[in-house]
């Protein structure tokens, strides 16, 4: 057994929540584009499009990331390659963030007035402009509050990537644990970690929906 | 390179499937049950601010809110034992839903509770009701009804989110899927045909407590 001194134990745990927070943003960032997407098919004239993100959503929020997971890890290698969990991993967690941010949005879309689409339509805008100009920029206001709520949930969604063998918070400490044989401390740190990342965030969902609810209120 | 699909050697594990089934169910069971209890009981002490307990409840939902599920549970079965307490997978798996579900389910309640109208409360005060009843009888029933479509959504994510209980051999359907494909090699059906139980485990569950849901705020309805 090696012993290790407890700042050699800080220093890989924060290796590993610099590898959380990377994963999350990459998560974030990619799933909000590929949620934009979805967003728009889910809203779309066109029948099919609709059908196709309705199912895309209610698959991803109606299975555990786990099983993504395994099933990117697993589905990605049998193209032939070898897969590295960071592609398993951000790959899958895109996915499913996708689907969550997409109907968190159609929510805000749909707590637009109706009014506004006919108005807008009224003035001979295009179906396009009339969501960009005059539906999205009121959805936004909505959207601010959940959207930052739900990156709590990624954030804390990296740590089931642990389990594909991606070597960030989690599975720093299930190492670490290993290797001192102190479990109790060391997840009692990773947990610290993992709050120290996602109690900013939830305080700044908190104060936001404070915030527009008063400014709404006027 | 073309893959050929083959979904025959999972039929042969339908056993091992059903069990996993059953037993994934059942955890969520028990979470759902005695983590609503929690909830209702945190519920009350958050929306009625009982202190000291308020603050207490209120550090409690703030640290497993905050925190992976994954966490908790290696926390409580890898961790405890430490201070020893050695708790079974299966116990430190549904201890660990419970806790998480109590946590949500505490704040979900607390919003319920809150949104009744002081009127009622006085109400039932004035009808020589002790607070507890006044909170049983009066509070409670209808603020259930308020806030059940997100008790509904709570539960389901929790039953989602069991599946890594099979990371501390929790025999669950995750658990099960994984033994299955180290027998057949098929990983990735596999984890298509768990999927798939998966989310329609995800409909039934949710069909289910929303006929629950009508069945409680009928009944409240009717009531003189």
């Amino acid at each position: 057994m090696i012993e290790f001194s407890i700042w050699t134990i800080l220093q890989y745990l924060a290796q590993g929540l610099g590898w959380t927070l990377c994963l999350s943003l990459l998560a974030f960032v990619l799933g909000g584009a590929v949620g934009g997407g979805i967003l728009l098919a889910r809203i779309a004239t066109y029948p099919l499009l609709r059908v196709f993100a309705r199912g895309y959503i209610e698959f991803f929020q109606g299975t555990p990331l786990l099983m993504q997971l395994f099933m990117v890890f697993f589905g990605l290698s049998l193209l032939g390659r070898d897969v590295s969990p960071w592609v398993a991993a951000g790959f899958s967690l895109t996915l499913y963030s996708a689907a969550f941010l997409a109907e968190i949005w159609r929510g805000c879309v749909e707590a637009v007035d109706r009014g506004q689409w006919e108005a807008a339509a009224s003035l001979a805008m295009s179906r396009w402009e009339q969501l960009r100009h005059v539906i999205l920029p009121q959805a936004l206001r909505h959207a601010v509050t959940p959207t930052v709520g739900f990156s709590v949930q990624i954030v804390k969604g990296t740590a089931v990537t642990s389990i594909i063998g991606m070597t960030e918070l989690t599975k720093t400490g299930s190492i670490l644990a290993n290797a001192t044989l102190q479990p109790f401390t060391i997840f009692g740190m990773v947990g610290l970690g993992y709050f120290l990342l996602c109690y900013p965030l939830s305080r700044l969902a908190h104060y936001l929906e404070r915030k527009l609810n008063v400014l709404a209120a006027h | 390179m073309a893959y050929q699909f083959d979904f025959s050697g999972i039929w042969e594990y339908r056993a091992e499937l059903a069990a996993g089934v059953v037993h994934t169910l059942a955890l969520t069971g028990v979470g759902t049950v005695f983590g609503l209890l929690v909830g209702v009981v945190g519920g009350a002490v958050r929306g009625w601010r009982v202190e000291p307990y308020n603050r207490l409840c209120g550090l409690y939902v703030e640290l497993i809110r905050n925190t992976p599920f994954l966490v908790q549970l290696f926390f409580i079965f890898f961790g405890l034992p430490a201070l020893g307490v050695h708790l079974n997978e299966w116990v430190a798996a549904a201890l660990a839903m419970i806790i998480n579900l109590g946590a949500y389910t505490t704040e979900i309640v607390r919003a319920g509770v809150q949104a009744t109208p002081r009127g009622q409360m006085e109400a039932g005060l004035s009808l020589a009701m002790s607070r507890r009843q006044v909170f049983w009888h009066v509070v409670l029933p209808p603020a259930l009804g308020r806030v059940w479509p997100a008790l509904c959504s709570q539960i389901v994510i929790v039953m989602l989110g069991s599946s890594v209980c099979s990371q501390i051999s929790a025999e669950e359907l995750t658990f099960a899927a994984s033994y299955i494909q180290s027998r057949n090699f098929r990983a990735f059906e596999t984890y298509i045909v768990t999927a798939v139980l998966y989310l329609l485990l995800a409909i039934v569950l949710r069909h289910l407590l929303n006929r629950l849901g009508a069945r409680l705020t009928n009944r409240d309805v009717a009531k003189p």
